[in-house]
């Protein structure tokens, strides 16, 4: 049983990486990995909120909104997922909310630290995209926090390989057109190359 | 103050969304691999798009400022729950093959970037102008990656042989790489220095100059 788990977090933040097989979280991805240190914090940030929303999601999807779920208020025949979409947003956008309000509270330094990316997460397809993959692939409950958890971790991986590349590529001599943007675009394609090496691991 | 007609044309290469503006890639590159897919995510982004500005810039004026994330976000995602239904509906299989992108529309930062930079500031009709002009600009890339992608990865297009496989006694050996997630990320790559090198003035200012080579004496 452990085992499983342990598979579904290995696939999660190797084989099927949000930001460079799925390529969800691109435009956070591409434009806040300059430094590698704004870099990390974003990707905790994104751990956090992804391992507590994908969870939620999950209840909400199997005890409200999926076909014959409302059968414990009475409900046998409602099918309510068509509001999937509004409520996973609405999900979201409430967690990052309470999320921030927390650390504020809490933790000032991290707040202060993550600063403008906080309220920017709930607008990043990797917290949506997983929890619309877990709606597709019928995770259980447990199975979906495993799920979120290694996704946060696998895409915090990927951006902060990215502004590690990007701190050096800062210092090269970079064609004209390809100065910026362009040799970013590169790079994510060669590193998405080098996570295709996982690949074959299967536990 | 911007003409209609500059509304319209400027973002499709003077200021495109994926390769200046850096919005909207995430939910683009995936469904790259084939033409017809593309063309469907194309049509879907452009409907919102422009809906979407459309809305926000007529209620733009009744929202308080402090929830118009929330409501721009309500109106976005309902817009994108018809696209979702009607392709259901209308398209089962290439729904199926698009799977979460399209629920992802949601979350394109085109939709949400240009309905708070544009469409809250301006009239309905320059609002659906500028959707569609991005949208446009979006669909002009995603188009190109495609025509690239699936010729060079399965030797067709929208469906269609244009190059004979070598398994089906034709001359083509088909490119693997191509159906796989870096290659999008390479041509997108070439394809801003493309159109950086015909448009010099989107070239980004270096961080560090490379110095001159120094003279012997100084090297001293």
């Amino acid at each position: 049983m452990l085992e499983h788990y342990l598979g579904l977090f290995i696939r999660a933040v190797f084989i099927e990486n949000m930001a460079l097989t799925f390529f969800l979280g691109m435009c956070t991805f591409i434009a806040i990995s300059k430094k590698i240190s704004t870099a990390i914090g974003l990707g905790v940030a994104v751990t956090v909120v992804l391992a507590i929303t994908v969870p939620v999601n999950n209840l909400i999807y199997n005890y409200l909104l999926r076909d014959g779920a409302l059968a414990w208020a009475g409900f046998p025949d409602v099918d309510l997922s068509f509001l999937g979409l509004l409520s996973y947003i609405g999900v979201i956008a409430a967690m990052v909310q309470i999320l921030e309000m927390f650390l504020d509270r809490f933790v000032p330094r991290l707040y202060n630290a993550l600063g403008v990316f906080l309220p920017l997460i709930t607008v990043n397809c990797a917290i949506m995209g997983a929890s619309l993959f877990m709606i597709e692939r019928d995770y259980t409950f447990a199975e979906s926090t495993v799920f979120g958890l290694g996704a946060g971790v696998g895409w915090a991986l990927a951006i902060t390989a990215l502004a590690g590349v990007r701190e050096k590529l800062q210092y090269s001599d970079v064609p004209e057109g390809l100065r910026g943007l362009g040799i970013t675009f590169i790079s994510v394609g060669l590193i998405s190359m080098c996570f295709m090496s996982f690949g074959g691991i299967d536990i | 103050m911007q003409t209609p007609k500059e509304v319209l044309i400027d973002p499709i290469f003077n200021n495109n969304p994926i390769a200046l503006q850096v919005l909207g890639v995430c939910s683009a590159l995936a469904v790259t691999v084939n033409m017809s897919t593309t063309l469907v995510m194309c049509a879907a982004v452009t409907f919102v798009t422009t809906m979407s500005n459309v809305l926000v810039s007529t209620v733009r004026n009744r929202v308080p400022s402090s929830i118009r994330i929330i409501v721009q976000m309500t109106l976005i995602a309902s817009l994108v729950i018809v696209v979702d239904q009607i392709l259901q509906a209308v398209a089962y299989d290439i729904s199926k093959s698009l799977s979460v992108f399209v629920g992802l529309i949601i979350t394109n930062c085109i939709v949400m970037g240009r309905a708070e930079a544009f469409a809250m500031q301006n009239g309905p009709w320059l609002s659906a102008l500028d959707g569609f002009g991005n949208a446009l600009g979006y669909s002009v890339i995603l188009i190109a990656v495609a025509l690239v992608r699936e010729p060079l990865g399965s030797g067709t297009l929208l469906g269609y042989e244009i190059l004979p496989r070598v398994a089906d006694g034709g001359f083509y050996y088909t490119n693997g790489l191509m159906l796989l997630a870096p290659s999008a990320f390479f041509i997108i790559g070439l394809f801003i220095w493309g159109i950086r090198s015909w448009k010099p003035e989107q070239v980004e200012e270096p961080t560090y100059e490379i110095a001159p080579n120094m003279q012997y004496k100084e090297a001293m």
